[in-house]
């Protein structure tokens, strides 16, 4: 049997706003794929280590705090020091378009805003996933 | 031949003519509904008027059970209050922001704390980082307090604070700041949310665990009943319910049954019913189904009157009114073309005041984006005060009573939320419905279930599923300064190094020891805020005590 898509959807920060992160959970998990809601109040050690734990291919994280230029880019640096930059990272939240540039150079593969329809997150993983 | 059947007769005639014009001019779609997914038939008519004796079920405004509106004139006394909830990165900078909402004609303030203050850190805590004055103002301590409200006289203007895990610690710090300019706590008017039950589901800065959060918000009850007494305790809120996906029964339902697990730990603390009741409050939100949501307002305020008078037999008449706050529904906006959000705050406010909601907040046409700016705050505000002295709907109470649909919407409403407030009684009440799931998975339900409506267009959201447009991304919108996260942990070392560090030491032994008893809680922490001890020290003094909440997830 072919080995499902593993992803964590995660809420780094002190941001209590998940209904974004549990709709794209589930959409995820209806696509077939398998699914970790971490919970709200997620350091980014806490989870890269789930992220390592849990085999995953794909973290996706969610912010809608503010806090994302401080938390998105320590998520994918802590990745690469495990040696785990395989692992596809994208976010998304209320992220200001001008902070795009800035998160993707820090290596997160994509940022979706409001409105995003989790269809486009299905076929955005399916079609950027880094590992084979 | 009755009247009644009279009607009977001229509907069959109507229907039977209808159908047969339905082959040439069909209906847009074969299914219609409401926002929330409740069916709305083709035509409401007198008959549907009569199922429920209207003095019992609709009365006088200002009388039992309230459908009306709790006032017996509404807005021909006065308006409701104008407050739009702000804050953001320091004190100073909030303080700023006041005083122009202020100038503008705003009613009462309203203030957002970050999300370190609201979870109880201080601005140095390791959890804190890239969060301060982020989505509020930072407060630390007293100190902060003081700068938040400089200039603004607080026996002239009505304050709530949107804070609850760590509501004693600000209201302490809101009295003390009282105090030095020279307002006694009885003069002070407002509102904490102090709503822990609603932060497990919906909106998450919990920090302790229910029990211990049920026994610091029945302590402020306690202690407000006799020192603050015209504050509002609580507001037990729909509003993050609902922006978490509920349809508006399960809105009115969760809160209600909120309500009632409050009512039941404050007997069981010992309080008499009269004694707190008056000073419980509520908050909804107002979506975009204009008739749905005033039919939830009015139902919610019948609802609420039965549960205090029957099931609790409170008979002072003040225990009976649920007073509330409204806000527009922050997850209807767009983050595409932000003006057409200027239109729906205008119908969802005009809910809001059609349902007779006691304050208003009117969300910012940039907030799907950012944080509003000065200039779409305003917006905001001058659409609530359009709505107040142009539009003509506040001369007369509840001008839609009466209306065959609304007065159908409301019945059918209060019977929608009956029976989910009867299967969370049968689980024992909503702290257990809680922590069995039941009321998040119930949430999320509804919350999927509004996306892949949308996404398979059976919902239309203009803007963003149909009539779209290519724009440029929005320019000028309100950025906070990184630097404040520094400018608060350098104002919090000077802070620690300045004060009388052996008075806030031992207030706050004082804290733990009472803390660990069963005293109530209110003195000690103001105490302890008074000595400027910072409102991470007070949580952490609790949480040493009381422990964290460890939430179940689910999705």
């Amino acid at each position: 049997m072919e080995r499902k898509i593993r992803v964590i959807v995660a809420k780094p920060g002190l941001d209590g706003h998940d209904r974004g992160a549990k709709v794209i959970a589930r959409a995820l998990r209806d696509a077939g794929m398998e699914v970790i809601y971490t919970g709200l109040r997620q350091t980014p050690e806490q989870i890269v280590q789930a992220a390592i734990q849990e085999d995953a291919d794909v973290v996706a994280l969610s912010i809608l705090s503010g806090a994302h230029n401080h938390l998105f880019p320590r998520v994918v640096e802590l990745l690469r020091e495990k040696g785990a930059d395989d692992i596809l990272v994208f976010g998304g939240g209320v992220i200001p378009d001008e902070d795009i540039p800035f998160l993707k150079s820090k290596g997160i593969a994509e940022i979706f805003g409001p409105g995003t329809p989790t269809s486009a997150t299905v076929d955005f993983i399916k079609t950027h996933l880094k590992r084979a | 031949m009755s009247e009644k059947e009279k009607i009977e007769e001229a509907l069959k005639g109507w229907e039977a003519k209808v159908e047969k014009s339905l082959a040439r001019f069909p209906e847009r779609k074969s299914n219609f509904v409401t926002g929330s997914n409740a069916p709305v038939r083709r035509l409401y008519t007198p008959l549907d008027l009569e199922k429920r004796d209207t003095l019992e079920s609709i009365g006088f405004p200002g009388e039992f059970p309230y459908t009306r509106g709790v006032q017996s004139t509404m807005y021909r006394g006065r308006f409701w209050t104008m407050r739009q909830y702000a804050g953001f990165a320091s004190a100073e900078e909030s303080n700023a922001r006041y005083k122009f909402l202020l100038a503008q004609g705003q009613t009462g303030l309203s203030v957002a704390f970050d999300l370190p203050t609201q979870i109880g850190y201080d601005s140095d805590h390791a959890l804190a980082a890239g969060e301060v004055g982020k989505v509020g103002v930072a407060i630390d301590s007293l100190e902060d307090m003081e700068t938040l409200f400089g200039g603004i006289p607080l026996d002239k203007v009505s304050t709530s604070m949107t804070i609850n895990a760590p509501a004693s610690v600000l209201l302490a710090m809101y009295i003390a700041v009282a105090e030095k300019q020279d307002v006694p706590a009885d003069k002070l008017d407002g509102t904490i949310q102090n709503d822990i039950l609603k932060e497990y589901v919906a909106r998450g800065t919990y920090i302790f665990p229910p029990a211990p959060s049920m026994r610091l918000i029945t302590d402020i009850f306690a202690f407000c009943s006799k020192e603050v007494p015209n504050w509002n305790t609580i507001s037990i809120s729909g509003y993050h319910i609902r922006e978490a996906g509920s349809t508006a029964i399960q809105e009115v339902a969760f809160t209600l049954a909120d309500g009632i697990a409050y009512v039941e730990a404050a007997i069981k603390a010992g309080l008499d019913v009269d004694e707190f009741a008056p000073r419980l409050s509520f908050f909804f939100n107002a979506h975009n189904d204009l008739f749905e949501e005033v039919a939830k307002f009015r139902a919610a305020r019948r609802v609420w009157a039965h549960i205090m008078k029957e099931r609790f037999g409170a008979k002072n008449p003040k225990s009976w009114m649920l007073r509330f706050h409204t806000q527009t529904g922050g997850s209807t906006l767009t983050a595409q073309q932000p003006e057409n959000n200027v239109v729906r705050v205008t119908i969802q406010a005009l809910a809001a005041v059609l349902g007779g909601t006691q304050s208003l907040h009117t969300n910012s046409k940039d907030e799907a984006l950012a944080l509003p700016t000065e200039a779409s705050v305003r917006i905001a505000l001058r659409t609530q005060q359009i709505l107040a002295y142009e539009s003509g709907v506040a001369e007369t109470p509840d001008p839609l009573a009466g209306s065959y649909y609304v007065e159908s919407l409301t019945n059918s409403i209060e019977e929608g939320v009956l029976t989910y407030i009867k299967r969370i009684d049968d689980m024992g009440g909503a702290v257990k419905a809680i922590e069995q799931g039941y009321i998040q998975q119930e949430i999320q339900d509804s919350a999927y279930s509004w996306q892949m409506d949308v996404e398979k267009d059976e919902r239309v959201v203009v803007g963003l599923n149909k009539f779209q447009v290519k724009e440029d991304p929005p320019k000028g919108l309100l950025r906070v300064d990184p630097a404040v996260g520094e400018r608060q942990v350098a104002k919090l070392a000077a802070l620690r190094a300045r004060r009388d560090n052996a008075a806030t030491t031992a207030a706050l032994a004082a804290l733990k020891a009472a803390a660990m008893g069963t005293d109530n809680l209110m003195p000690p922490i103001l105490a302890a805020v008074k000595t400027y001890a910072t409102l991470g020290e007070i949580c952490d003094v609790l949480r040493s005590v009381f422990g964290e909440y460890r939430p179940s997830v689910m999705f």
